[in-house]
This record gives structure tokens, C-alpha cells and sequence, in this order.
């Protein structure tokens, strides 16, 4: 066998293993790949939550239409249908009727749940104090409500339980259901039975919401809202798959078109596509070997693989006489590869998938030009001689060339703008990454504003090997944060201690509670003197008896009810097995200027001496998601920056050389930095690494140039004619990126097309005259 | 016949009395004049307690909307209504709640509220209005029209002489009710 036919047959062989990892891929599209692969502990906690915790199963709805009496029947309407639904978990809509449950669990476990439940509460004393201050409550205006409990609960356990689960900022109600503060919204809160990073199970349950809104209300006079993380989810997906198809599908044909339109051959174009393909191929095998899935947004950036790897094959056809060939095109690669190593060292797995894709993408389709192609093509394969397009290129060229003045204008331009933005150039904000319409991020801040949910900002998180543990520690860090409320620093908390006491604290209560004769013959004591007769206390006798040999209080106890909703957020196991408890910080009343000392709760926490607890602000983290991978980013693209300096200075040997080589494109970074600050977009990691591959796919064609102005490029014009085929299927490629609404494919897209035009304008004006 | 005809001038008078002194003219009254601060005594009735529960303070009115009692015995206790707020504070602690949420709330606060202030149109979108008495003596008596208020409370009575209430009898349908007794205070 022949070395091109051992290739042909590697080649084969590899194209094979591929395609048999390929049918065995699974192909994602959420956005959690685009969280944190290594996050700090603060991080881990905003990551595990938004990927698969209690809020990322959150669905907010809102309906909208007709009167508030409409709204509120559809709202009755649709909760009752959707808590039917095997979608849904629970729904809120603040109806009273659906919070029935919840009081009957509360009664039930009350003497385990209250915190004032202690041996002191049944002395003769303790019942008296408690009963008196009872009567008195039944003597103000709330007396007519708990009139109905006193024979049952006559301590008011109820009133305290309730008491501290109370939240000032439960939704407005209007029409006897939750609604926005301004009354034009009916309200409702559910929660799906599937993880938020379900997406196909997000998805299901967004159609079934859909569908049953369509039942209830009819179209046209009612509208219906949704927002949430998994509803979030399923939009970005359905945005990534569109784009993918749409964008793939016009990438690939605007390449093709060009191709054809220059080599006016099918058979040329299908043997200039053969490396493509491979490294297209290779890339997504890779990705999915490496990764065990391929997200949509890596294959999206296959038209921009397809732009850059297809310059290979037309260098080959069309510059089949230069010996200078492959150690330029060598050096392209390695250029390439340095650029799109910035991917890899992201941080973010989707970026690291992006790097992976393109890399191997590249250098399957160098090799399997070099090696494999020349193989493949026939005998007496030549394309059409483009010698005369050279020429006329190389008139305009020379005409760019005279106009050197207008590129100085172009930089100072672009210098200025990037002098204006000195001061704020970067955006490190999460939803630099999002692509969900800032209209759509409006619905979801306005519900989450109505309902509430606006999250506590700072949390306090525990770690335990046991949900017991971290139910205990979680008791602890609550011992030291009560007497900060006295104290007024701050609003008060809510931990899942309370909603579940530990069993250790519940065996505590129920011992605290005296059997039947006892209580009768100390509540006789009590009574004395007071308008109540102990035999009306019956009915808490029976109660108290009951309570003391009922069963703990268990998770199970409040299913299907909206504090197993809650639990699910404040307790939960995490990714590593780990038991998670949250305790949420509530800042003390105070109208707009309410606040929590944190400083205090810190402390506090330090106090407890729980190991590893943490204070958690929240907002702040998911403001400095992204802060630390921009940094990152910036290392990364100043490395690769470095070694592809480095590359050249390997290859050309000489400081003017390289010098040359580089003005244009740095002054090409220049321009597109400033085009993006001037249009009003600040600049993400992804335009970081954006720019960087500007420099690498620049300089290529810098190089070419750099040949020409030696004298050392014999076949010019064809050269000139095959960059110029080279940059324009470049600037196809990533170009239609840029009418992506993913911002991954968009910043990436935009920022390569644009750069890697103007480096080339660039290089053409600032190169010598042959 | 001198006698007969000042008898006949008297019964024209009273009958006229009579038919001058409606639900209209009385809230008329009502409306013209704001109501001094009040004494209040309250006792609630309840077949729970061997006792009536008893408590005391002050209440005020400011046209239109809004109503401060203020408990002093047995212990101190303070409610603001305020258009569509009503604030609590007892224990050194403070509830507020919207009437907007709590209708049922809102039709008895609007009972005393409407009476109060004269806003005879406000009362009888919740309530069918009936009169006994003269001006010197007048008692008004509410029956909630919405059936769920009704299971809730029977009637309201409100007594009153010319523009001052007297006595505010809230009957809830279960046979429990509160009676408030009000003394103008000397401004």
C-alpha cells in the first residue's frame, strides 16, 4: 500500500469510529453547561440551586384579561386542574380553601412545631399566662376567627407556629386569589414534579399548563404568563435547536454558494467539502467522547468550523504551485489552535466543548487535506484558473493600499470610542450568557416581584453528611440568629428547623407534655378565676394525650402541601450526597431602606461553631458569577496571545517580520472592539475570545501578505484570489453567527466576520508594494 | 276645640316628625356632622366564656376613612383603619392587613365606617338597611346581603340620638355578639 492509500485507509477507519460515537451521543441544549465548572463554595450553592435545586422546579404564572372577578375564576379554574396534573407537584393561587392542608398538618404536629411547647408552658402557671393571653386575643377584633380553636388549643400553639412562618411579603390578593401589586394580574405559584434541568420534563409540563389554560379560560379575552427557571430552560433550547437548523443550514449554503461561484465545478466543491466534513465530524465525535453529551450551541458553531477548515482545501486547489504551501498552512493551524485554546481554558463547559469541537476540527481537516485529499483527487483534477480574479484583487488591493490615510482615520476613530469606554468596557453579568429576551426577563422579575419570591438575599447554609445533621445545625445557627431579632438587626429567618423540627427537639416537646390526669388537675388550677370551665378543654386534653405517643413529625408528613415546597428548598441533598440546609435572612422592617446586619449574622454564624457554615450573599455571587471567568477569559486570550507571538517569531525569525505581521491585526482588534463599544454592547468573555481568534484567523492572511511583499510568493495573484475566497467563506461562516439570539454564537460570530474582514482590508493596506 | 285642633296640630306634627326621620335624613345628619372622640366600653358575649370579656378605651373617627380604637384596659391594644389598611399593634408587635384580601373584614369594618361618616350609598351595597325609633332615638339595623358574611354575623345594630352613635351590637350568627357602648368625650 502506497503512503496515500495507508492514509486514505486511516482516514476511513477514523471517519468509522466516529460516526459509531456519534450514533451513541446525546445532544443537550440547556444552558446549564454555561454554569461554572468549578465553582467556590458560595457558587457550588447559586449553581446546584439554578441547575436542579427546589427553584429551578418554580413555574410563575400570571393571567391577565377581563375583570379582576374573571381572572380570579380562571385562576380557581386553573389551579384545580393543574394540582390534578401529574406535571405539577403543588399550586399556590391564595385561594383560602388551598391552604387547608397546611393548617390541618400544622394542628395535628402543633405541640411538636411551637417553639413556646417546654415543661414550663403546662405547669398551673405557664397554662394560666397562656390561657389569659388567649382571652385576650378573643377580646380583639381577631377574637371572632380563633374563637372556633380555644377549646382545642386554648395556649395558642397554633397563633405561634403561624406566627413565625408569617411572611410580611406574601402576594396581594384581590378577588380571593394571589395578584400583582397593581391588581391587573391574577397569581399563581407551582411547582413541577421534574428537575428544573429536565428540560424535556420542563417542556411537557409547559405544554400542559398551555393546554389547560386553553380549557379554562377562553382565547382571546384571557392571556396567560409563565416564567421560571425550567420554563427559561425549555425557551433557550427551543432558541439554540432554531438557530441551530436555521443558521447551520444558510452557513453551510452561503459556503457552498461561494465555492461554486469560484470553481464553477461540483466535483471541486464536493472534494473541497471532503476535510470539512471530516474535521466537522471528528470535532462532534470528540466533543461527545470527551463529554458524554453535545450541547446544540457547539454544533451551531459547526458553520463557523465549516468557514474556517474549508481555507485548507482552497489554498490546495488554488495554490497547487506554491512550495510555501504547508509550512504556511502549519502555521495557520497552530495559530488556530492557540487561539481556540482560550475556549478550553474557560472554565465554562460549554466554552470548553467550543474549544474542543474546533480544535479537533481544525486539525482533522488540515491533516486530512495534507495527507488524505491529494489522494482523493483525480488525475487530471484542476480547478478553473483564477488568475485573472487575482489580478483584478490585487488592483483593488492596491487601491486600498493608496487610501492608507482612511485606515489612520478608521484607527483614531476606534481609539477614541475605546477612550470614551475606558471606564466600564466589560460586562461580567450572567445574563451576558442568556439568551432569553430582556422582555421575557421583565415578565419573570415583575412575577417574581408579585409573589414575593424574590428570594431572601442572603442565606446561611449548613452542610451535614444526614438530613438530620443539617437539621440540627441548622437548629444551632437559629439559637444564635433569634437573639439578633430582639435585638432588631434583623427581620427574622426562616429555617427548616422550623418547618421540621429535628427529632431530637420533637422528642423534647412531646416529653414536655403531661398525661391526661395531670393536665386536667393543673388546668383546674389554672382556670381559677378565669371565664373559661376546664371542661371546655375537653377537646385540648385529648389533643395533648394524642400528641405526647403521636409519631415524629416526618418529611412525608407534609406532602402535597406548600411547606413541602418549601422544605424542598431549604433542605435538600446535594450533588455530592451532601445534606444541604438554607437559612434564609429576612432584613428587619424599615420600609425601603430594609436591611439585615450581616455583619452581625456573620458573627452570629461564627458563634454557632457549625463547621464549614456559610453566609451566602446571593445577589452578590450571581453578580460575580461571571466576574471571576472574565478574568479567566482575559488570562487565557493574553496567553494565546503570547503563544501564537511565539509561533511566529518561530517561523519568520525576524522582530520587523513579525512586527509586520501583527500591526494589522492588532489595529484590526482595535476596530472591532470599538465597533462593539460604539453600538452600545459591552464586551463578554466570549467577544474576548472572539478577538483572539481574530488575531489567529488574521494571521493567515497576514502571513500571505508578509510572502508576497518578499517576493518570495510566485503565483500572487492566485494567492491573493484564493485569501480573498478563504476570508470571505471566514467571514460567512462566523457572519451568520451573528444573527443568532444565543449570545454565546452571537458575540463569537459577530466579533470573528467583522475581524476577520477588516484584518484583511488591513493587512492589504498596510502591506508594501510587491 | 281649641284642644282638638292643637291635638290635631300635634299629630300632624309627629306624623310629619315621622315621615320627615328615614334612613336618608338620619345619615343626611350623619354626614353634616363629624363625631366627637369617644369613650367606648365593650362587652363580648360568648357562649365559650361563663363571663362577657370587657374591654375599654377610646375611639375616633377622621372623615372619611379612617378609624383609630384604641384599647386601654385589659391591656393596651391599638387599630387603625385607614381606607384600605387596617394596622394592629398589641404586644409590641404590629399586623397590618389589606381589606382588599379580607372582604369579609372589609363589609364589617364598612358597617361602623359608612354609619359614621354618613355614606348611606356605601352601606347598602353590602347590607339591607332598616330603621326604628325618632331623631332622639334611633336604632339601625344591618343585615350583611352576602351569604358568606352571613354565616359569619347575623346583623349589625347601631343606636344613636340625633348625630351621635351610642351603641354599635355586632350578632353573630352562632348566638355570641359584642356590644360597644360610646360617651362622647368633651373636646
Amino acid at each position: 500500500m502506497t503512503r496515500g492509500g495507508a492514509a486514505v485507509a486511516a482516514w476511513m477507519a477514523g471517519l468509522a469510529l466516529c460516526a459509531w460515537q456519534l450514533a451513541h451521543t446525546r445532544f443537550v441544549a440547556d444552558l446549564s453547561s454555561f454554569l461554572p465548572a468549578e465553582p467556590t463554595p458560595e457558587q457550588r450553592l447559586l449553581v446546584d440551586q439554578l441547575r436542579d435545586g427546589a427553584v429551578s422546579r418554580l413555574v410563575m404564572i400570571g393571567i391577565e384579561g377581563k375583570d379582576a372577578e374573571a381572572r380570579a375564576r380562571w385562576s380557581r379554574a386553573l389551579a384545580a386542574k393543574l394540582r390534578a396534573d401529574r406535571h405539577f407537584a403543588t399550586v399556590a393561587n391564595g385561594a383560602e380553601a388551598a391552604f387547608e392542608a397546611e393548617r390541618e398538618v400544622l394542628l395535628a404536629h402543633r405541640y411538636v412545631l411551637s417553639p413556646n411547647v417546654d415543661p414550663e408552658r403546662f405547669t398551673v402557671q405557664g397554662l394560666r399566662a397562656a390561657i389569659d393571653e388567649t382571652l385576650g386575643l378573643l377580646a380583639s377584633p381577631a377574637g371572632m376567627a380563633l374563637k372556633a380553636l380555644v377549646p382545642r388549643d386554648p395556649t395558642g400553639e397554633l397563633l405561634a407556629i403561624i406566627e413565625r412562618l408569617r411572611r410580611d411579603e406574601a402576594p396581594a390578593k384581590v378577588a380571593g386569589v394571589w395578584a400583582s401589586p397593581d391588581g391587573e394580574r391574577a397569581i399563581l405559584l407551582a411547582r413541577t414534579r421534574a428537575s428544573g434541568s429536565d428540560t424535556d420534563a420542563q417542556a411537557a409540563a409547559l405544554a400542559a399548563l398551555e393546554r389547560t389554560f386553553a380549557e379554562v379560560a377562553p382565547g382571546g379575552e384571557a392571556r396567560l404568563l409563565a416564567s421560571g427557571p425550567g420554563i427559561f430552560s425549555v425557551k433557550a433550547r427551543a432558541m439554540v435547536e432554531g438557530d441551530v437548523k436555521r443558521l447551520t443550514g444558510i452557513g453551510t449554503g452561503l459556503v457552498v454558494i461561494l465555492l461554486l461561484v469560484v470553481y464553477r465545478s461540483p466535483r471541486a466543491l464536493l472534494l473541497g467539502l471532503v476535510p470539512v466534513a471530516s474535521g466537522a465530524l471528528a470535532g462532534v465525535a470528540a466533543v461527545s467522547f470527551g463529554f458524554g453529551v453535545v450541547h446544540g450551541i457547539t454544533l451551531g458553531f459547526g458553520t463557523a468550523l465549516i468557514g474556517e477548515a474549508v481555507d485548507y482545501s482552497i489554498y490546495l486547489f488554488v495554490q497547487t504551485a506554491n512550495r510555501q504551501l504547508w509550512p504556511t498552512i502549519r502555521l495557520g493551524v497552530l495559530t488556530s489552535i492557540a487561539g481556540f485554546s482560550a475556549l478550553l481554558f474557560s472554565g465554562l463547559p460549554g466554552l470548553v466543548q467550543l474549544g474542543v469541537y474546533a480544535i479537533t476540527g481544525i486539525v482533522v481537516a488540515a491533516t486530512v487535506t495534507r495527507f488524505v485529499l491529494p489522494s482523493l483527487l483525480p488525475k487530471d483534477f484542476r480547478i478553473r484558473d483564477v488568475t485573472g480574479l487575482g489580478v483584478r484583487i490585487g488592483g483593488i488591493a492596491d487601491a486600498i493600499r493608496r487610501f492608507r490615510w482612511g485606515v489612520a482615520f478608521v484607527v483614531a476613530a476606534a481609539v477614541a470610542v475605546l477612550a470614551l469606554n475606558a471606564n466600564a468596557p466589560f460586562n461580567h453579568e450572567l445574563t451576558s450568557l442568556n439568551p432569553i429576551p430582556a422582555r421575557d426577563r421583565q415578565v419573570d422579575s415583575e412575577l417574581r416581584a408579585a409573589l414575593g419570591a424574590s428570594d431572601a438575599r442572603h442565606v446561611v447554609a449548613v452542610r451535614a453528611p444526614t438530613s438530620e445533621a443539617a437539621l440540627e445545625a441548622a437548629q444551632r445557627v437559629g439559637l444564635r440568629l433569634d437573639p439578633l431579632i430582639a435585638a432588631g438587626k434583623l427581620g427574622g429567618y426562616d429555617s427548616p428547623a422550623r418547618l421540621l423540627p429535628t427529632a431530637a427537639t420533637q422528642r423534647a416537646r412531646q416529653a414536655s407534655l403531661p398525661d391526661g390526669a395531670t393536665l386536667r388537675a393543673r388546668l383546674r388550677e389554672a382556670l381559677d378565676g378565669l371565664p373559661l370551665r376546664p371542661e371546655r378543654l375537653e377537646p385540648f386534653i385529648a389533643d395533648v394525650v394524642r400528641a405526647r405517643s403521636a409519631p415524629l413529625l416526618t418529611r412525608e408528613a407534609v406532602a402535597g402541601t406548600a411547606f413541602e415546597t418549601a422544605l424542598e428548598g431549604m433542605l435538600f441533598r446535594g450533588s455530592g450526597g451532601e445534606w444541604t440546609a438554607l437559612i434564609g435572612i429576612r432584613p428587619a422592617a424599615g420600609g425601603t431602606s430594609a436591611r439585615a446586619d450581616i455583619a452581625a449574622v456573620r458573627e452570629a454564624v461564627a458563634q454557632s461553631g457549625v463547621p464549614g457554615a456559610l453566609v451566602v450573599d446571593l445577589k452578590r455571587e450571581v453578580d460575580r458569577l461571571y466576574a471571576d471567568y472574565f478574568q479567566r477569559a482575559l488570562w487565557a486570550s493574553v496567553g494565546g496571545f503570547v503563544v501564537i507571538v511565539g509561533l511566529l517569531f518561530a517561523a519568520l525569525r525576524s522582530p520587523a517580520r513579525v512586527a509586520r505581521v501583527l500591526l494589522p491585526l492588532l489595529l484590526g482588534v482595535l476596530v472591532v472592539a470599538a465597533f462593539h463599544l460604539a453600538s452600545g454592547t459591552r464586551l463578554t468573555l466570549l467577544h474576548l475570545v472572539g478577538l483572539l481568534l481574530v488575531v489567529a484567523i488574521g494571521s493567515n492572511y497576514a502571513l500571505f501578505f508578509d510572502r508576497i511583499a518578499l517576493g518570495a510568493d510566485s503565483v500572487a495573484p492566485r494567492t491573493l484570489a484564493s485569501l480573498v475566497l478563504a476570508n470571505l467563506t471566514t467571514v460567512a461562516g462566523f457572519g451568520i453567527l451573528s444573527f443568532s439570539s444565543v449570545p454565546v454564537l452571537q458575540s463569537i460570530g459577530s466579533t470573528v466576520a467583522l475581524g476577520a474582514f477588516v484584518t484583511l482590508v488591513l493587512a492589504a493596506a498596510l502591506s508594501p508594494r510587491a | 276645640m281649641k284642644a282638638a285642633r292643637l291635638l290635631a296640630a300635634a299629630a300632624a306634627c309627629l306624623v310629619l316628625d315621622a315621615a320627615a326621620f328615614d334612613v336618608g335624613s338620619l345619615f343626611a345628619m350623619l354626614a353634616r356632622e363629624r363625631p366627637p372622640r369617644a369613650q367606648f366600653a365593650e362587652k363580648k358575649y360568648m357562649a365559650l366564656l361563663d363571663k362577657p370579656l370587657e374591654a375599654s378605651g377610646e375611639l375616633a373617627f377622621t372623615p372619611p376613612h379612617t378609624i383609630e380604637k384604641r384599647t386601654l384596659k385589659p391591656r393596651p391594644e391599638r387599630v387603625v383603619v385607614d381606607r384600605e389598611r387596617v394596622t394592629l399593634e398589641r404586644g409590641g408587635k404590629t399586623h397590618t392587613l389589606s381589606l382588599r384580601e379580607h372582604p369579609q373584614v372589609a363589609v364589617l369594618v364598612e358597617s361602623i365606617r359608612a354609619t359614621l361618616a354618613g355614606d348611606l350609598d356605601a352601606l347598602s351595597r353590602t347590607y339591607s338597611v332598616g330603621l326604628e325609633g325618632d331623631e332622639r332615638s334611633w336604632r339601625l339595623r344591618m343585615r350583611p346581603l352576602d351569604p358568606a358574611l352571613t354565616a359569619l354575623v347575623d346583623r349589625i345594630e347601631i343606636a344613636g340620638s340625633g348625630a351621635l352613635v351610642k351603641v354599635v351590637e355586632i350578632h353573630q350568627s352562632d348566638g355570641d355578639r359584642s356590644v360597644m357602648t360610646l360617651a362622647p368625650v368633651a373636646r
